[in-house]
């Protein structure tokens, strides 16, 4: 076999030499400088990219964190602000309420003074009817014309009695 | 039928004496300067237009630079990546000698023992520095797994050792077994296809069919080779 052959051995070694430090120098000082520079300089615009947006996510949620503070506050005041109006209108409602009941008292007061004079009257009225009433049976029926205090006297009697 | 032997005959193309040694650009000195001018017009085309988006030339390079970078950080860890030039430059070297050597009348100078034992010495010389030089006389330790029992040290020293010597040897046998026996077997089917005449159609078969395999031998016995460097390169960085 060729393979075995020493004569060829010289030869082959030193293009073996020549030719592997050749691609040494080409990748060592050519290829890789080349290729590892532009895959550096991808992943770092990956990398910026990525802090870049997540310098990006964190300023949306402080913002969110902002808005939802204002949110709470704007809350807080409006419920404040609910409690107060509800406590001054219930107060005014209160001071209307008593005087209207105060106006009512008192017209109901008056009202039964009236009623009171009234019924008074009608019942002073009620014995002079039931006398001159009285007075006119006793003429249709026996003839007879009492003297106005007598029959006046007798339904006072009588009254009194049913009174009691 | 042509000799299947042939094939490797080296013949010089410019013959170079000097003094009693013969130095003679022969035909495996020109395929292993095209395997370089290949490489370096590879590279040239691929990144003469650098580009954060890469084009279709300047992804395969990348593709090789971290197919080759990951094996290293794989196998060798992170501190294998300062052999990363070597190691790339290894695998373009081998890889190429053997797929060039697939086209016809070309020569395949990784089937030569020579070629792939100088290759296989100066991987193992340069790891064994390397360990010394970095563990000092505490690389012998290499010789004598951690945890085993001291009985068993006269068994399995010797073992060691001769597993360790044998490195180049496999190496540089393995590359040059797996190119020499794929060529000569493609040569005895392609001589049959001629003498069959139309039966030649069956032998044809064949040696497209090897030819394939060839194909994903040269590539899978160039990533062997390499792969094998970076596990030495981790026994010499870290021992075991």
């Amino acid at each position: 076999m060729p393979q075995f052959d020493p004569s060829s051995f010289a030869s082959q070694l030193f293009w073996l030499i020549v030719t592997f430090t050749a691609l040494f120098m080409i990748v060592w000082r050519f290829a890789i400088p080349r290729i590892g520079d532009v895959m550096d300089q991808r992943q770092k615009m990956v990398d910026d990219d990525l802090e870049r947006a997540a310098q990006f996510k964190a300023e949306a949620e402080s913002a969110i964190a902002t808005y939802e503070k204002a949110l709470a506050e704007a809350r807080a005041q409006a419920r404040a602000v609910l409690k107060e109006s509800e406590a001054s209108l219930q107060e005014t409602q209160e001071a209307r309420q008593r005087e209207v009941s105060a106006r009512l008292a008192e017209e109901i007061k008056n009202g039964e003074a009236r009623i009171a004079k009234a019924r008074d009257e009608a019942l002073d009225s009620l014995a002079d009817i039931a006398a001159d009433t009285a007075a006119a049976a006793a003429e249709k029926v026996a003839g007879i014309r009492p003297a106005p205090d007598e029959t006046r006297k007798a339904v006072a009697a009588t009254l009194e009695k049913r009174a009691n | 039928m042509a000799n299947p032997i042939h094939q490797f005959e080296i013949t010089p193309i410019i013959p170079i004496h000097i003094g009693d040694l013969d130095l003679s650009f022969t035909n495996s000195a020109l395929f292993m300067t095209v395997a370089v001018a290949l490489s370096f017009a590879f590279f040239w085309v691929a990144t003469r237009r650098v580009a954060v988006i890469p084009g279709r030339l300047q992804s395969i390079a990348e593709l090789l630079y971290s197919f080759i970078a990951n094996m290293i950080r794989d196998n060798a860890g992170k501190d294998g990546m300062k052999y990363f030039p070597f190691v790339l430059t290894l695998f373009l070297y081998v890889a190429l000698g053997n797929m060039l050597g697939l086209l016809p009348y070309s020569f395949t100078f990784t089937s030569h023992i020579l070629v792939t034992a100088a290759l296989a010495l100066v991987i193992f010389v340069g790891v064994t520095i390397l360990g010394f030089a970095r563990h000092g006389m505490g690389y012998f330790r290499m010789f004598f797994p951690e945890g085993a029992p001291l009985l068993t040290a006269p068994m399995l020293i010797p073992i060691e050792i001769i597993s360790y010597l044998s490195r180049p040897f496999s190496l540089s046998v393995r590359l040059f077994a797996n190119m020499t026996v794929g060529h000569i077997m493609l040569k005895v089917l392609a001589g049959f296809i001629i003498s069959l005449g139309v039966f030649g159609i069956v032998p044809f078969a064949a040696v497209v069919g090897v030819t394939m395999l060839e194909i994903m031998i040269a590539l899978i016995q160039a990533y062997v080779f390499t792969i094998l460097t970076c596990i030495y390169l981790h026994d010499a960085l870290h021992m075991h």
